[in-house]
């Protein structure tokens, strides 16, 4: 599903340049649940940016479900964003302005889904994460474990193929990370592929399967 | 163009949310239409003024004539044929006749016949003014003499028995007979009895010579003459079937009244001509002219406004780089962050534009509802031009266009740089 090949990232910083990853080889299964460790500015943000098309790599092969993402152009990387991947970060990053239900609305209707299976989708999915009874909340209404709910429900209303978390637990209290843990295993094990970033060690009470940045490499 | 169609349709499912933001920038905001607003209803105003002023000077100009050329006799500059420059050119009633049948371009002509001084007498009341024969029926339309309900112009049959019946300037009327119904009542002028056939209906007349319309009378010219045996004419007025003719047919009126007068066809000063067609036609011009004028400083206005939308819309890409780039991660396209700012901007224009144009609509229809006399036009000149504004489907459909334009030119540049914000720096935008 997701096939890297000798990646390279260097950020041009003015005069400065910080090569973020280098020689980075990974391979990634469909039904995976990959987690991500590693001391911080090591690099783990700048692969998840790439693996989830945010951003291209300066150097290497990145393929998709087969397919090398340097030869799409912004719109079918968009489209990717939208439709094969689920982001979720550490900081939420909801829409302020919208509902609990408008931020889990918003990749259907970039996608173009029509109202009635919107609302459908919309509707099952909160229920799934837990936040029926929170669909007309705003995000400064919520708590944090809340709010992580939302962002994961997000993540999955147009069921991508893969989920990527960026320290998904980072900003909560350990009860609420647990819970939120919780959740993606659950989702792990009805069948989705997930990439997580934690230093949470209970990760590794569900999987074994970690890789360790440091330096911007992957190390064996 | 599909793409864009289902763009604006996705994004107005977001504009609720837009809406809820700015209500947070609300006094910028609100500045901001308040601009707009009033870009819009300066340049409606404008447009209203300029038009009704523009029909309110044509519609007095109809008040001398349909466009007609008024004709007086000169004196040649030219010598010819033996005969000496400085001759007197004088025009006789006959000469219509001559016109009319050399010349087809000519619908109607009447030659005209002014006596001053006559004592009007009815009753006990005397007034003296000006009485004119007129020597064709067709004068009333030429003239814009139209009768009161009740009355009519003179007709052929008074012109060929020579009646002694008089058509009344309404102003003469009043001041002669006040209130009463002056049709079939008989008037002394000069002591001789003449009955009244109609009196003229109000109009607004700019331009006049001897002395308004309402404040005359007429009578056929063969009346005229019977009374007071003039051999000239004072003037002879025509209409040309075709405006963009009158030119040309001022020329061809020279040239056959050469032949009879005997002087040099080229010879400018023999003829005298007054061309309210002409007049009207440059009056036109002037007005549209000026309507471009208020046109373009509202314009002005406008833009001026809608630099304000784009400052707005400025900071609020600048404040929603975040929102843009989750917008961007969870899947929007350029092109969707480019419209929706685009949409935003145009909705604060529009409403603004909306307000404006409320606004303006209702303060021409409170001018139009002033109470006013737009017969008499000398009066009040300067009220009656500015009490008139027409506000029409041109000045509508141009505003918004305006609009339209200047919404689009400000949402477009910051649009542009919120499609080009780079989704991984706007995440970590603070
Ligand atoms: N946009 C950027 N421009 C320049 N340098 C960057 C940028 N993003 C990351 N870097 C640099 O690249 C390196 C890797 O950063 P990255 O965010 O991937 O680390 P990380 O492993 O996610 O760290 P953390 O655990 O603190 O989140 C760091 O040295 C960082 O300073
Ligand atoms: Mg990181």
């Amino acid at each position: 599903m997701i096939k890297m090949e000798n990646i390279r990232k260097v950020y041009n910083t003015g005069k400065v340049e910080v090569e973020a990853l280098r020689n980075v080889d990974l391979h990634v299964k469909r039904g995976d649940f990959l987690t991500v460790i590693g001391p911080s500015g090591s690099g783990k943000s700048t692969l998840m940016n790439i693996m989830g098309c945010l951003d291209k790599p300066t150097s290497g092969n990145y393929a998709l479900n087969g397919l090398n993402i340097k030869d799409m152009d912004d719109n079918t990387l968009s489209e990717l964003r939208n439709k094969e991947i689920g982001f979720v970060f550490q900081n939420f990053n909801l829409l302020p302005y919208a509902s609990t239900y408008e931020n889990v609305e918003m990749p259907l209707l970039f996608a173009g889904v029509s109202g009635k299976i919107r609302r459908e989708k919309v509707t099952s999915i909160l229920n799934k994460v837990g936040l029926s009874d929170r669909m007309h909340h705003r995000p400064n209404e919520l708590s944090g474990g809340q709010k992580q709910r939302v962002a994961i429900a997000r993540a999955l209303v147009n069921s991508p193929n893969i989920i990527l978390a960026d320290e998904p637990t980072g900003n909560l209290d350990t009860q609420s990370g647990a819970e939120i843990m919780q959740l993606f295993v659950d989702l792990w094990k009805e069948g989705n592929t997930i990439i997580m970033i934690t230093h949470d060690p209970r990760a590794k009470e569900y999987t074994d399967n970690f890789i360790t940045i440091t330096d911007g490499t992957i190390q064996a | 163009m599909a793409e864009t169609i289902n763009n604006i349709f996705k994004t107005l499912l977001l504009v609720k949310l837009f809406i809820r933001e700015l209500k947070k920038e609300r006094r910028k905001i609100f500045l901001t239409i308040a601009g707009i607003a009033w870009g819009t209803l300066t340049i409606i105003l404008l447009l209203s003024f300029g038009q009704g002023l523009t029909t309110q000077m044509l519609r007095g100009q109809k008040g001398l004539g349909d466009n007609i050329v008024i004709l007086y006799g000169g004196q040649t500059s030219i010598e010819y044929k033996g005969l000496p420059q400085g001759r007197r050119i004088r025009l006789m009633e006959e000469d219509c006749d001559l016109l009319k049948n050399s010349i087809p371009e000519i619908d109607r002509i009447a030659g005209e016949y002014d006596a001053w001084g006559i004592t009007y007498k009815y009753g006990e009341t005397v007034v003296n003014e000006r009485v004119r024969g007129v020597s064709s029926v067709g004068y009333e339309d030429m003239r814009s003499q139209f009768p009161q309900p009740g009355g009519r112009f003179l007709n052929e049959n008074d012109m060929l028995a020579r009646r002694r019946v008089i058509f009344m300037g309404c102003d003469l009327k009043k001041k002669l007979m006040g209130d009463v119904d002056a049709v079939g009542k008989t008037v002394l002028l000069n002591n001789i009895p003449f009955t009244v056939v109609g009196v003229m209906q109000k109009k607004m007349q700019m331009g006049m010579y001897g002395g308004p319309d309402a404040e005359a009378a007429v009578m056929p010219a063969s009346t005229f003459r019977g009374i007071f045996s003039d051999v000239y004419v004072d003037r002879i007025i025509y209409q040309v079937n075709d405006i963009d003719k009158s030119k040309y047919v001022n020329q061809q009126v020279r040239r056959v009244l050469a032949r009879k007068y005997r002087y040099h066809p080229d010879d400018n000063n023999a003829l005298n001509y007054w061309d309210v067609i002409e007049g009207s036609k440059q009056t036109r011009k002037a007005f549209t002219g000026i309507t471009i004028f208020l046109g373009v400083i509202g314009a002005m206005t406008l833009i001026i406004a809608s630099i304000g939308v784009a400052n707005i819309m400025y900071i609020t890409v600048k404040k929603r780089t975040r929102e843009i780039g989750i917008k961007r991660a969870i899947g929007a396209k350029r092109s969707l962050i480019k419209i929706q700012f685009i949409i935003e901007a145009l909705l604060i224009d529009l409403t603004g534009g909306f307000i404006g144009g409320a606004v303006a609509y209702t303060i021409i229809r409170l001018v139009e509802s002033i109470p006013q006399d737009n017969a008499d036009f000398g009066k009040n000149m300067a009220m009656q031009i500015l009490s008139n504004p027409e506000f029409s489907w041109t000045i509508a459909i141009s505003t918004c266009v305006i609009l339209g334009l200047v919404g689009l030119l400000s949402g477009f540049f910051p649009a542009r740089k919120a499609a080009a914000i780079d989704p991984i720096k706007a995440l970590h935008y603070e």
